[in-house]
């Protein structure tokens, strides 16, 4: 009979780590340890065991309290160096979102920047508007503050620390910027986040430690789990955390502000979270490796929600630096950092092993069924094939460029789609390229003055992503095919303004 | 001596040469005696110690493979490095600079 028993207590290793005899290793040490000494022997050996990550975490923020003004104001509206800062909560109370664009340098200066420099210790230009009430009567406030002269700075987080995360390429053929950074055409490379081995929630995946009031390791502060964090999904192993802790404690060391090239500001953590080896069942759950913890590599190449996953891949792969895909060798690298994670990992090791931070009984577990359902729209929105035409014209690509522009005069479009027999779409040809043709004197076969390169639609795409296509590219129509790449419709920008006079 | 790149208006000009390096010295100072400020392109990209956190978002990006891990520490090998500026715009901590652009 295989029984589970604890063998240890938390108050066992508490004593331990008070009086300084603890063991302590890091995650990415107990898999060789389990394996070499077995988890009924490394329970024994080892403590606790420490874990680590340090990447960007767009949720979240802190809330600050400037202290009452005389007279006093209760804040409307207020920037932060120029950064919207939230004011619907009590006076002088402020929610900083890490992801906020500044108003004068945008995307390159945001929330997290104004964490990153409290937390540096620099100084912060405040402009406050306020409500203008008998009680606080003051309408508009312009002030210089620190970190140290505000009354309380508390990062509150509400999505951290995802066990793992898809990895990211990019079938389309343009470079896309991305939260996942730089995804180069045609799959060129693949972005991953997480630390694998060192992932907390991967060294606890049943979250059989790790609850609400985990003592945790924030930034180089002693932080808490408050609870399970948004979009948590235990089921599917992509378990997160809400996560509080004192900004006044932490170190730039362990907090980063960050931004993703067209995508916007965002904020590296560090984040630790020592895991006590009660019994075999956590043993065998910290000697986790790189290569137990797959995740899908998703094609961002596709704008949908439900973008397609290409293939499943290891950590131990991704840390590889190549990776193979659709038979082509694609290099991989990563968004976090390994590097800080190892070291969020030791200096959280270090402090329990000096006695500097105990271990916490959870006061209620998280929930291990979680919820990361897709959006319910109420407003529905129309995809191509509701407002395209279905009556377009196409034409194959040997007839002469006078027959082309005679159909374009009698139909509704000044684009001729090119099809090959099949009716596949090969080309595009339009009124402009025709004159081009025509002023140039040389009247020749359609082939030669066609566009290859075409965009085109699908029928159930919707309007916002073909809007999306003609904008980016300056063009005004394009082709709809289906599945098989056949033209069964045109959507143009007169459909889309259409759509909107319409709307008024 | 390879011309890598010239570019020469009304008011100033600039050009990037590839020159041997037991060379270097000699072609330095023959153009600074004319006048000419040299600006050696040893290290095209510049890492920022303070900014870089080791992440490694620079390494797939790179056409040249110019930046590699050894054990988990960035690590430039800027020789490769041809400017095209991919892992500028790519830097999530904007760590890296070009020397010239």
């Amino acid at each position: 009979m295989d029984l589970v028993v604890q063998e240890k207590s938390l108050s066992e290793i508490n004593e331990r780590i008070r009086d300084g005899s603890a063991r302590v290793v890091t995650a990415e040490e107990m898999p060789d340890l389990v394996q070499e000494l077995g988890p009924a022997g490394a329970v024994r050996e080892v403590d606790v065991v420490t874990t680590g990550t340090f990447g960007a975490m767009c949720s979240s923020g802190v809330f600050l309290n400037l202290g009452h003004s005389d007279p006093p104001i209760k804040i409307l509206r207020a920037l932060l160096n120029k950064v919207e800062a939230y004011g619907g909560v009590a006076a002088v109370d402020l929610f900083l979102g890490a992801t906020q664009p500044s108003q004068d340098r945008g995307i390159e200066y945001g929330g997290a920047h104004v964490i990153e420099d409290l937390v540096a210790g620099k100084q912060i230009d405040v402009e406050a508007e306020g409500a203008g009430t008998d009680c606080y009567p003051q309408m508009e406030l312009e002030t210089a503050l620190r970190l140290d002269d505000l009354n309380q700075a508390t990062m509150v987080n509400p999505r951290n620390a995802y066990q793992r995360y898809n990895a990211a390429t990019n079938s389309s053929d343009r470079t896309l910027h991305t939260y996942m950074g730089t995804l180069l055409p045609r799959c060129g490379n693949i972005h991953y986040s997480g630390a694998g081995v060192l992932s907390p929630l991967s060294n606890d995946p049943n979250l059989d430690y790790i609850g609400v009031g985990t003592r945790i390791f924030l930034a180089g502060a002693k932080g808490y789990v408050i609870g399970s964090g948004t979009q948590h999904n235990p089921q599917n192993n992509f378990s997160t955390l809400m996560v509080t802790g004192d900004l006044k404690k932490m170190s730039t060391r362990f907090l980063r502000a960050a931004t993703f090239h067209k995508y916007g500001p965002s904020l590296y953590l560090g984040i630790g979270i020592p895991i006590p080896v009660l019994n075999e069942t956590v043993a065998r759950n910290t000697a986790v490796r790189d290569r137990d913890i797959t995740v899908p590599v998703v094609d961002y190449g596709i704008p949908r929600r439900d973008r397609p996953s290409l293939k499943i891949v290891s950590y131990e792969d991704l840390k590889s630096g190549l990776i193979e895909l659709n038979g082509k060798e694609t290099p991989t690298s990563s968004l976090s950092s390994f590097h800080v994670a190892r070291e969020v990992a030791k200096s959280l090791a270090e402090q329990i092993e000096k006695g500097e931070f105990l271990l916490s009984q959870a006061v209620e577990p998280l929930s291990r069924i979680g919820s990361s359902r897709p959006m319910k729209q109420t407003k529905e929105s129309p995809n191509v094939g509701d407002v395209m035409s279905c009556d377009v014209v196409t034409v194959r690509e040997d007839i002469q460029v006078e027959k082309a522009a005679k159909l374009i005069v009698s139909g509704s479009f000044d684009h001729l789609p090119v099809v090959s027999k099949d009716g596949r779409l090969m080309g595009i040809i339009t009124a402009w390229d025709i004159s081009k043709a025509v002023a140039s004197g040389k009247i020749a076969k359609i082939s030669e003055i066609m566009t290859r390169r075409v965009y085109s639609a699908m029928l159930d795409e919707p309007i916002e992503l073909a809007a999306r296509t003609l904008d980016m590219h300056s063009i005004s129509a394009l082709p709809v095919v289906d599945r098989d790449n056949k033209v069964i419709g045109m959507i143009t920008s007169n459909h889309l303004s259409r759509l909107l006079a319409r709307r008024r | 001596m390879n011309i890598e790149r010239a570019s020469i208006d009304a008011v100033s000009g600039e050009i990037v040469l590839e020159v041997p390096s037991e060379k270097c010295t000699e072609v330095k100072e023959a153009f600074e005696r004319r006048g000419v400020r040299v600006v050696p392109l040893e290290i095209p990209v510049i890492r920022d110690e303070n900014e870089c956190v080791h992440c490694g978002a620079c390494i797939s990006i790179c056409p040249t493979a110019t930046f590699r891990f050894e054990d988990w520490l960035l690590v430039a090998d800027s020789g490769k490095c041809i400017q095209c500026g991919a892992c500028v715009v790519g830097c999530p901590q904007r760590a890296l600079k070009l020397v010239l652009k």
